[in-house]
């Protein structure tokens, strides 16, 4: 159990720090690849919680693919490589205020209700588990969701290409 | 373990990613802090389902990460325009239809 604690604090500290970076770098590229920290730490967090299909998931969706169209992005929008002058707008003060306020009322709200709620020992979720509840009990809208995904696809490509 | 420990790291992830949604002025930036607040959201969700000892949680977190690869590519998408059509893409610079 020790281990674990010590495993979850290495994780937690990353992915804050990764947050961070990614939300404060002057660096366009630097906060994609800042953002890449933050995924794994939150797919390692899975994997130590036992939801081991949704954490190699979580690795190949956002860090194989999501990663490198961010990328993508980055470079077709040609921004500049390195640091650009002023990537925060006039009222990040605001947000600063509106960022505390929330993670005050959210931690509060958390401590107060979920205090002492412990994870069981055991709360490893096999794959076959995920697969058979996903294709009986969720089939909709998992077919739902791939008809979104397939208009996603046709809408990014009507929006990008060239007239 | 507690549980504690996933939510209030989901928290924190969220209140960094509503700060870089109303702070950054580059549109691929506001979309990378909205990444930020879904992975939040997927970390509650797949702790509550293994306090409640089921898969359910997990399911809805592969639910929120399909729409949040829909997402980034349309929002990549719209930003690609918005460059295309004015050149840049600072948000504070898109006020055609400011009241």
């Amino acid at each position: 159990m020790v281990a674990q604690h010590i495993a979850f604090g290495f994780i937690a500290a990353s992915v804050i720090i990764g947050a961070l970076r990614v939300v404060t770098t002057g660096n366009v590229v630097h906060a994609a690849l800042w953002l890449v920290m933050v995924l794994a730490g939150v797919g390692a967090s899975f994997l130590l919680v036992g939801a081991e299909f949704v954490g190699v998931t979580q690795i190949l969706v956002y860090i194989g693919a999501i990663i490198v169209l961010f990328l993508f992005g980055i470079m077709l929008t040609r921004a500049p490589i390195g640091r650009e002058v002023q990537l925060t707008n006039r009222n990040w003060a605001i947000g600063v205020v509106v960022a505390l306020a929330i993670a005050g009322v959210l931690g509060y709200a958390l401590i107060d209700a979920f205090g002492t709620d412990k994870l069981p020992d055991e709360s490893r979720q096999f794959t076959a588990t995920v697969s058979d509840t996903l294709f009986q009990q969720y089939l909709i809208p998992f077919e739902v969701v791939s008809v979104l995904l397939l208009a996603a696809l046709v809408g990014a490509i009507v929006l990008a290409r060239k007239e | 373990m507690l549980l504690n420990e996933f939510l209030l790291l989901g928290a924190a992830l969220f209140a960094i990613g509503v700060y870089g949604v109303l702070a950054r002025r580059n549109g691929v930036m506001v979309l990378m802090s909205i990444e930020l607040i879904l992975n939040s959201v997927n970390i509650n969700l797949v702790a509550f389902g293994a306090l409640h000892g089921t898969v359910v949680g997990q399911i809805f977190a592969l639910f929120v990460i399909t729409i949040a690869a829909a997402e980034v590519g349309v929002g990549l998408a719209i930003v690609l325009m918005l460059y295309r059509n004015r050149a840049s893409i600072d948000l504070d610079e898109v006020d055609a239809m400011r009241g």
